[in-house]
């Protein structure tokens, strides 16, 4: 237990470890790779990013987009496209319930966001995961929403940026959801038929049939530090092949060695990155 | 247990034992020997008419992954002349879980690519129980692009447990392998028919997956991941793959439901395993049909339609 634990009365103590969202504005927050405490607003302003080790923490799909667009004005695309449940699909809990826990708990209506703002002056359109949503998964909203975001980007002439963090598909919506990586990955060879530039920047995590569609498909691929990204999971891979997997397998720095991705960079200067590319590229 | 049957499958098996006793054996007459084999057909016949006609959604599972179910180069051998397979990604390997090559069907040139499993033990491991490494993927996206180029039409048969979950398929980037795909076959100027032969799953299938046309054979399945991983995720317990199945609904009739193929190709009684040749036949009219449609089809019209078919998954 640490020092602060310990010093801490016994109520508050729960709402620490307990659900991380009913932690107070303003309070302490706990780095998740080194565990040092840090003031929440400490970590908030440094794009949520460890000062002390560099764990970047995962965020959620909106302030993804706040960040991006530097809280100025941006509209939402693919509002209108609703959640279904075509299978009526049940495990231990009904689909459907779980569509209503993830909209209540998240406040978004599906596990992507899809706005059109500005960069730096110039017009954009991005999409971005939301993993609090049923783990990011792909069902046929998100393959929707993020052909609409396509759409925009070619109606407007402009460049189209993905932040992905997602487990893969979603298995709720059987085969529909592996048609999504059809769909989402035909519409991205339609925008290159224009000419404009898909950027696509993959965070912690990107698996399955996320990573092995629209995720790869980036004119520009660039990942933030130590993201875990692959196609199968590492517990599936440990089971299959019934050895240990290398130290940092499937990691980013993983990926760049191996040729997978154009580069590693860091949140902190992630905007002025995409910003210099896209100047580049679209001169 | 005869492992050449399922085990909903051990009472034909003994009856087809009975029945292979009988034509070997030489006692009594012929005709009476006669007379007792055509009983035994008969009733084999009625046995197979009634564990087909309610063949749950599991044992359809496990007819898809029939020890004796026809694969890949089955099909090949008996549909198309000439086969002359292509090896090879031009970049690492040769990945024997996909096959593919240049063939004559009905008298046209044609590219056909699909996922190989393997009979024996050593071909099993041979083709690594049909699970494909990216340069599997690689291998048919080449024979692909060379098709366009020939303007071959292009025809897929789909039979595979997945992607191989591995190490090293990770490390050549097996995501880029599977998206790379998807992303040329949306707009590849020619002709594609996917038909779906056995087991078709997750990513690995629809690497080569993605077309004008899209069959699949009555007893096969489709799903986003094998009935035994959802399980294992949602149920916590890979035994209530019967479970997952049912929910994910992973049989022809009820992806055929959810609009996203064109056709349930009608086996014969007792699965295509029963009747190869027979089932080979179903297959045969099935290409020939859509074939010669799509061939007449403007290019631009076939990408149009092929790209509207793609944005309408999952919406209708």
């Amino acid at each position: 237990m640490s020092w602060l634990k310990k010093l801490l009365p016994g109520k508050l103590k729960t709402t620490l470890t307990g659900n991380r969202k009913s932690v107070p504005e303003g309070l302490w927050s706990k780095c998740q790779a080194c565990l040092t405490v840090l003031y929440h607003t400490e970590l908030t302003q440094n794009c949520n990013v460890c000062p002390k080790c560099q764990h970047h923490h995962r965020i959620s799909g909106r302030a993804r987009l706040n960040w991006l667009f530097e809280s100025s004005i941006w509209q939402e695309v693919g509002l209108e496209v609703k959640p279904m449940d075509r299978l009526k699909f049940k495990d231990s809990k009904r689909y459907k319930d779980r569509l209503l826990d993830a909209q209540n708990s998240t406040g978004e209506t599906e596990s992507l966001i899809v706005g059109r703002g500005l960069l730096e002056s110039k017009v954009v359109v991005a999409a971005a995961f939301e993993f609090q949503f049923m783990g990011g998964s792909m069902g046929a909203v998100l393959g929707e929403k993020f052909v609409q975001g396509v759409n925009a980007a070619i109606a407007a002439k402009a460049p189209f940026l993905c932040f992905t963090s997602s487990g893969g598909a979603r298995m709720q919506e059987g085969l529909i959801s592996l048609m999504q990586m059809a769909k989402t990955s035909a519409a991205l060879a339609q925008l290159a038929e224009h000419n404009l530039p898909f950027i696509s920047i993959l965070t912690d995590p990107t698996m399955g049939g996320v990573s092995a569609s629209l995720a790869m498909l980036g004119d520009i691929i660039l990942a933030e530090p130590n993201a875990l990204i692959g196609f199968a999971g590492p517990r599936v891979i440990e089971q299959t092949v019934r050895q240990k997997l290398p130290e940092g397998f499937q990691r980013s720095e993983f990926l760049l060695s191996h040729g997978a991705i154009d580069a590693i960079v860091d949140r902190r200067s992630l905007r002025a990155y995409l910003s210099n590319v896209l100047d580049k590229l679209t001169s | 247990m005869n492992l050449d049957y399922l085990s909903f499958e051990q009472e034909l098996a003994k009856l087809q034992d009975r029945i292979n006793g009988l034509q070997e054996s030489q006692v009594g007459t012929s005709v009476e020997l006669a007379k007792e084999i055509k009983v035994l057909e008969k009733k084999r016949l009625n046995l197979t008419q009634q564990i087909y006609a309610q063949l749950t959604i599991w044992q359809t599972v496990q007819v898809a992954r029939h020890p004796r179910r026809p694969y890949t180069l089955d099909y090949i051998e008996r549909l198309f002349d000439d086969f002359q397979e292509l090896h090879g990604d031009r970049h690492f390997a040769d990945d024997p879980a996909i096959v593919g090559g240049i063939a004559k069907f009905n008298g046209r040139a044609v590219m056909v690519i699909g996922q190989q499993k393997g009979r024996t033990i050593a071909e099993k491991l041979h083709r690594n129980f049909g699970m494909p490494r990216p340069e599997g993927y690689r291998k048919a996206l080449r024979l692909m692009l060379l098709a366009e180029k020939f303007k071959l039409p292009i025809i897929t048969f789909i039979d595979t447990p997945g992607a191989y979950p591995g190490i090293d398929a990770e490390e050549r980037n097996q995501s880029e392998a599977i998206a790379k795909n998807l992303w040329v076959m949306a707009k590849l100027a020619t002709p594609i028919i996917t038909v779906v032969i056995g087991e078709g799953g997750s990513g690995g299938a629809l690497a080569i997956g993605v077309g004008d046309r899209i069959a699949m054979l009555q007893y096969s399945i489709y799903s986003v991941i094998s009935p035994e991983g959802c399980a294992s995720i949602l149920w916590k317990d890979a035994a209530n793959a019967p479970k997952a199945a049912e929910a994910m609904g992973v049989t022809a009739p009820q992806i055929a439901k959810l609009g996203l193929i064109d056709e349930v190709l009608p086996e014969p009684l007792g699965g295509a395993h029963a009747a190869p040749i027979a089932a080979t036949g179903v297959v045969k009219d099935y290409l020939a049909q859509q074939l010669a449609l799509l061939t007449k089809i403007p290019l631009k019209t076939l990408l149009t339609q092929r790209y509207q078919r793609l944005m309408q998954f999952g919406l209708s």
